[in-house]
């Protein structure tokens, strides 16, 4: 599904992702893990089109498609998904008009119908269930005001109702609580399926135990040094990240 | 945040010299002929001694120029080139079905003026006995709360446009409510400019009263029937007496073409409440006075606005809330949005006199301009006199956040409807502060439309 071979990027000049290749297939969970500043982030805000961004060197495809060409619309509306690890507040736009809205683009783009009101607000309460959502929060703004943990399980919730082929899950446990970790693990869980993929990013391993990777990348100074079995997160737990830099001789690189 | 300011400004007299703007165009003087010559209305003896005197103060005046403080970002040569005459009747005869289009989806009761003049057979009135009286200001003259209100609280020789309304005015609007009623509908006030000749002006002059404990919602639109460099001079009087609320929603949708000279002036008894909202998005050059004294204890005023411009308009707002007494509140609140080289003017005055102590007074101008031509000229200007007050003021200029934007994109949301969505929540942010709902949907629709023509 997701094809990166030797991707370059870097903000100002500066690299930060530096011969980066993953492969993620249909059906799959891959989790991205690494210290602070290795790059992580910037690796799903490229996926996801930021312009900020430049990519110096190597190739994407999504499904076959160039996804480094593409708008970040047109990725949308080809079915990658980003949860935000800080989503962005957008005061006076309402939460129900917009999801509305990026529904049934994406659905345009699929060749779907557009949803009416009515199925729309179907849908709606099928997927607030699904993340214990308060439907009340839809009313108003986006994200305005909702505390760290309601953003969180927003994201998830417009992934749900998106229903996109590739999930970038961008430090979704971040300031999530136990309880709300499990709701929103949950819900991710209820969307996997054999025709889909998720790419879940995290810097602890806790979130690990919720949605359960099938393969582990660590990344480390821009480039993933060490893929295993979900074992490897454990092991990264109890040891920190250390011994993985000293086994793969990165020190003094940069 | 609060900035409260203590300053004595001496300002300079004001140049009051007939200063032409326009070399090529006409005199004041001479502008003040053509329209005493086509005044030959019959008014009562007291009403008489207001226009001679407000006839002698705009020969006086002259032209407004940039030289003047009150008008050093508005150029108002354009207006003054014209040959300034005032609007005839037009002789076509409108029907109801064409305004239509002007509808702004409320159920309310109307009064319509087409080029300045009334059209009773297109209103639709009140019922008699519900304390609503609703009439043209002509045909009202003889009412002793006319006489008591009318000219008395706007003032007729602020500049020469007021001076030229209070002298000449060919009609307007009377409205009054009585003490202890409630209006059972909004009252729309619909003035159509129609006249296709350059300089043709529509002098409308509008008297609004409320009662004591009263309350009203008036609507007062003005539109185009057609393009032209036609000129509207609209002056509207509210007085509020003791706990009336009124709700006064000017929107301003003239012609491309058009220019719009507006001054609305509230005044303001003990613990009334008024709330002013400017919607403008219309007209060549566009100047607009919203202006209330609190005359005593406990009186709160709103003054919302929100102007949108494109291409090479100019849209002028100056506020004035005169904090006369102590105790009272007011609260601004204007957003501009500005395409294209259009050119936007705002300045919110706020006096606070000596003897207004516990004043609480708020002002917020937020400006978005969308492109590199577009420019904002943003002047908050305080004069506090007393001591023990509360003022707070700020005005900002801003682009789009493209933070945000780039968040509703990675949700599937194109570029341009991105930008769209985000400039509609930054005048909802305005529009949802109107208390007539019907009004606020459908200025919502207006607003898109013409995000549409400004190609936005």
């Amino acid at each position: 599904m997701l094809e990166i071979h030797n991707l370059c990027a870097g903000v100002d000049g500066n690299p930060i992702l530096k011969d980066l290749s993953l492969q993620v297939k249909t059906g799959e969970v891959h989790a991205i893990m690494g210290p602070n500043g290795s790059g992580k982030s910037t690796l799903a805000q490229v996926l996801a089109g930021r312009s900020d961004y430049e990519v110096t060197g190597g190739t994407v495809t999504f499904n076959g498609v160039n996804l480094l060409e593409m708008k970040p619309e047109d990725r949308a509306r080809a079915g990658l998904f980003l949860a935000f690890q800080y989503p962005v507040e957008i005061p006076g736009v309402n939460s129900t008009v917009f999801l509305k809205a990026a529904l049934n683009e994406c659905r345009k783009a699929r060749g779907e119908e557009e949803l009416d009101a009515v199925e729309f607000l179907d849908l709606v309460k099928q997927k607030t269930k699904l993340l214990e959502l308060d439907p009340a929060l839809l009313s108003r703004s986006v994200n305005e005001g909702f505390s760290g943990g309601e953003k969180k399980r927003n994201e998830i919730f417009q992934m749900a109702v998106l229903d996109p082929k590739l999930a970038i899950l961008d430090e979704t446990d971040s300031g999530l609580d136990i309880d709300a970790l499990k709701v929103v693990a949950g819900g991710v869980n209820k969307l996997r399926r054999p025709d889909n993929a998720t790419l879940v990013i995290t810097h602890y391993q806790r979130l690990l135990n919720y949605i359960v990777p099938d393969i582990v990348h660590v990344l480390v100074q821009g480039r993933i040094v060490k893929s295993g079995g979900k074992e490897l997160a454990l092991e990264l737990e109890e040891r920190g990240y250390d011994w993985v830099l000293e086994a793969v001789g990165s020190n003094g690189e940069r | 945040m609060i900035d409260t300011l203590k300053e004595r400004k001496t300002s300079p007299a004001p140049e009051r010299a007939g200063v032409t703007a326009a070399a090529d165009g006409p005199e004041a003087q001479a502008v003040l002929d053509a329209f005493a010559k086509a005044d030959t209305g019959r008014f009562p003896a007291w009403l008489r001694e207001i226009r001679g005197a407000a006839r002698a103060q705009a020969g006086q005046l002259g032209f407004p120029t940039m030289g003047q403080e009150e008008w050093r970002f508005t150029n108002m040569a354009p207006l003054l080139q014209l040959p300034l005459h005032p609007a005839e009747k037009a002789p076509l005869k409108l029907t109801r079905r064409d305004l239509e289009r002007f509808d702004l989806g409320v159920d309310a009761h109307r009064l319509v003026f087409v080029d300045g003049h009334f059209c009773p057979d297109l209103c639709s009135l009140p019922e008699k006995g519900n304390g609503l009286k609703l009439g043209n200001l002509l045909g009202n003259l003889a009412a002793p709360e006319v006489e008591k209100h009318l000219a008395r609280h706007a003032q007729a020789d602020a500049n020469f446009f007021t001076a030229l309304n209070t002298a000449f005015f060919q009609d307007g609007a009377f409205v009054s409510i009585a003490a202890g009623q409630a209006a059972p509908k909004p009252v729309h006030l619909l003035f159509i400019g129609a006249s296709a000749q350059a300089g043709a002006t529509a002098l409308s002059r509008n008297l609004i009263l409320a009662g004591s404990g009263a309350r009203l919602k008036v609507i007062e639109s003005h539109v185009g029937l057609s393009d032209g460099a036609r000129v509207t001079n609209t002056m509207t009087e509210l007085a509020l007496g003791p706990e009336a609320e009124v709700e006064h929603c000017k929107v301003q949708q003239e012609s491309a073409s058009a220019f719009h000279v507006a001054t609305v002036q509230a005044a303001q008894a003990k613990d009334s409440r008024w709330t002013s909202h400017s919607i403008a998005t219309g007209a060549r050059l566009a100047r607009n006075q919203i202006q209330t004294r609190l005359e005593a204890e406990g009186a709160s005023a709103i003054l919302n606005g929100l102007f949108l411009a494109d291409a090479d308009q100019l849209i002028d707002h100056h506020t004035v809330v005169d904090h006369a007494k102590p105790h009272c509140e007011s609260h601004e609140f204007y957003h501009g949005i500005l395409a294209g080289r259009a050119h936007g003017v705002f300045n919110g005055k706020i006096f606070v006199r000596q003897d207004a102590q516990k004043t609480n007074a708020k002002q917020t101008n937020r400006n978005l301009l969308l492109s590199d031509n577009a420019m904002i000229d943003a002047k908050p200007q305080l004069e506090i006199f007393a001591d023990d007050v509360k003022c707070t003021h700020g005005a900002t200029v801003g682009q789009l956040n493209d933070e945000a934007i780039y968040y509703l994109r990675t949700r599937g949301i194109g570029l341009a409807q991105a930008r769209r969505m985000l400039i509609q929540a930054f005048a909802s942010g305005v529009l949802e502060r109107i208390g007539i709902e019907a009004l606020r949907a459908r200025l919502e629709e207006v607003l898109a439309e013409r995000f549409k023509t400004a190609g936005i």
